[in-house]
């Protein structure tokens, strides 16, 4: 799979120093389980932190520091890894997680036009959900009081001159005004995560913004 | 234990470069070893040598000394658990230690678990090669010494940012410049470690140089 538009590193970094909030690591998450560049990147900013941590300053430990840890270890039972269950060609592993189950187990709501959603999780950072809209069709026009990332799991859309397909994500920031168009053939369904909510140009978008926590 | 240390390279003659991963390879058998043999030797002086740093490591992220203690209890006793699902050719001991860190540190705070990226499908497990444990021991300590070599206000920047001790906004108002300037300095870092790290690769000779890295020091 080619992907034209990765997930930038910003993301890729602040989920490996462990900064960003629960929202966006789900984000980062599913756009990595796609994208093995993207994992060799990630695996990097890792490898920074671990020789940060080589560098960083010891600070000492309890007296019985040691005597306790070796203590817990005797008894401690190794940890066997449960294969994520169940496969699907659309969700990933942490989205099926997320999700509860595979694509039938989303619980999407009608926003309108055919356009349907399910909120996955919403933090003070944020909010993430899933979101399909029909083949052919065009998102409401929209802006955005912060940033907004657009992972594609399904199908894929149109936003002016680029395109974006399974794995790809799109970055609009507040300047951004855009209408993303979902190609003919096939439902798009994307990963969609808001730093906060989305401001439509249209005022009945407007109104249905405040029911469907867009 | 053992011979630990000893046998590696052993028959053909040691490069230069080389002698630098010792450190890093060594710390990687000696988790091996935990994994295979349930090693506690191997288990204490790998606890002697990261415990103390994976509590700074909580501390600067927030933890009073009284939690960062606990919680590094509990990474250590991780490292027991998971050391056999440890891989020497994907990831070095200092790089899988902070992970178990971050996602702890994360547990404590937050009540629900982490979303990780699935993981990649294991084929038949055999010996790891011997030439992937040393090419990415050989990188990480490249990784280190580059860090090692930055100007000290650049490397105070990056440890900063990356442990989350302060936020961009807060390193701004301590240091009194723009946002701006702060972002696109420890962008800056990061792209100066990525080049030494490529001028390393290619066989130049080490990293930073300090003349060209404190023009960017205002």
């Amino acid at each position: 799979m080619t992907i034209r538009h990765p997930i930038p590193d910003d993301l890729l970094m602040g989920y490996a120093a462990g900064h960003l909030p629960p929202s966006h690591d789900l984000i980062v998450a599913t756009a990595v389980s796609l994208d093995d560049d993207a994992r060799a990147r990630l695996a990097g900013y890792e490898a920074l932190g671990g020789a940060l941590l080589e560098e960083i300053a010891e600070e000492p430990l309890r007296d019985a520091s040691l005597d306790t840890v070796m203590a817990r270890i005797k008894n401690a039972q190794p940890v066997t890894i449960s294969q994520p269950e169940g496969r699907d060609d659309v969700l990933p592993a942490p989205l099926r997680e997320a999700v509860g189950g595979d694509l039938r187990a989303v619980r999407w709501k009608a926003a309108g036009m055919g356009v349907k959603q399910a909120l996955l999780g919403s933090d003070a950072g944020g909010t993430v959900r899933l979101l399909s809209i029909p083949a052919g069709q065009a998102m409401p026009d929209h802006g955005h009081n912060g940033a907004e990332f657009t992972l594609v799991l399904q199908g894929a859309f149109v936003d002016g001159d680029d395109r974006f397909a399974r794995g790809d994500m799109e970055v609009a920031d507040a300047a951004t005004e855009h209408q993303p168009v979902a190609d003919a053939g096939e439902d798009c369904i994307c990963l969609v995560v808001t730093d906060a909510p989305l401001k439509f140009s249209g005022l009945l978008p407007r109104i249905a913004q405040r029911f469907l926590k867009i | 234990m053992n011979h630990l240390g000893s046998h590696a390279l052993a028959k053909t003659e040691i490069p230069v470069t080389l002698v630098a991963t010792d450190d890093s390879k060594r710390w990687a058998r000696l988790l091996v070893a935990v994994g295979r043999e349930r090693d506690t030797a191997a288990f204490e002086a790998l606890f002697r040598q990261y415990a103390p740093r994976v509590k700074a490591y909580l501390m600067r992220t927030g933890l009073n000394a009284s939690l960062a203690e606990d919680c590094m209890q509990d990474v250590m006793v991780t490292l027991w658990r998971k050391a056999h699902l440890y891989d020497p050719t994907r990831a070095g001991v200092s790089t899988w230690l902070f992970t178990i860190a971050r996602n702890r540190k994360i547990d404590l705070i937050r009540r629900a678990g982490r979303p990780e990226p699935e993981d990649l499908p294991w084929g038949p497990e055999p010996e790891p090669d011997q030439a992937d444990v040393l090419a990415l021991a050989q990188e990480t300590d490249r990784l280190a010494e580059a860090i090692a070599d930055l100007p000290e206000k650049q490397k105070d920047l990056v440890e900063r940012a990356y442990f989350g001790e302060a936020t961009h906004s807060e390193i701004a108002a301590a240091t009194g410049l723009p946002l701006g300037t702060i972002k696109s300095r420890i962008r800056l870092a990061i792209e100066r470690l990525r080049r030494s790290l490529q001028a390393d690769a290619s066989g130049a000779s080490v990293g930073v140089s300090r003349t060209e890295a404190n023009d960017q020091g205002d």
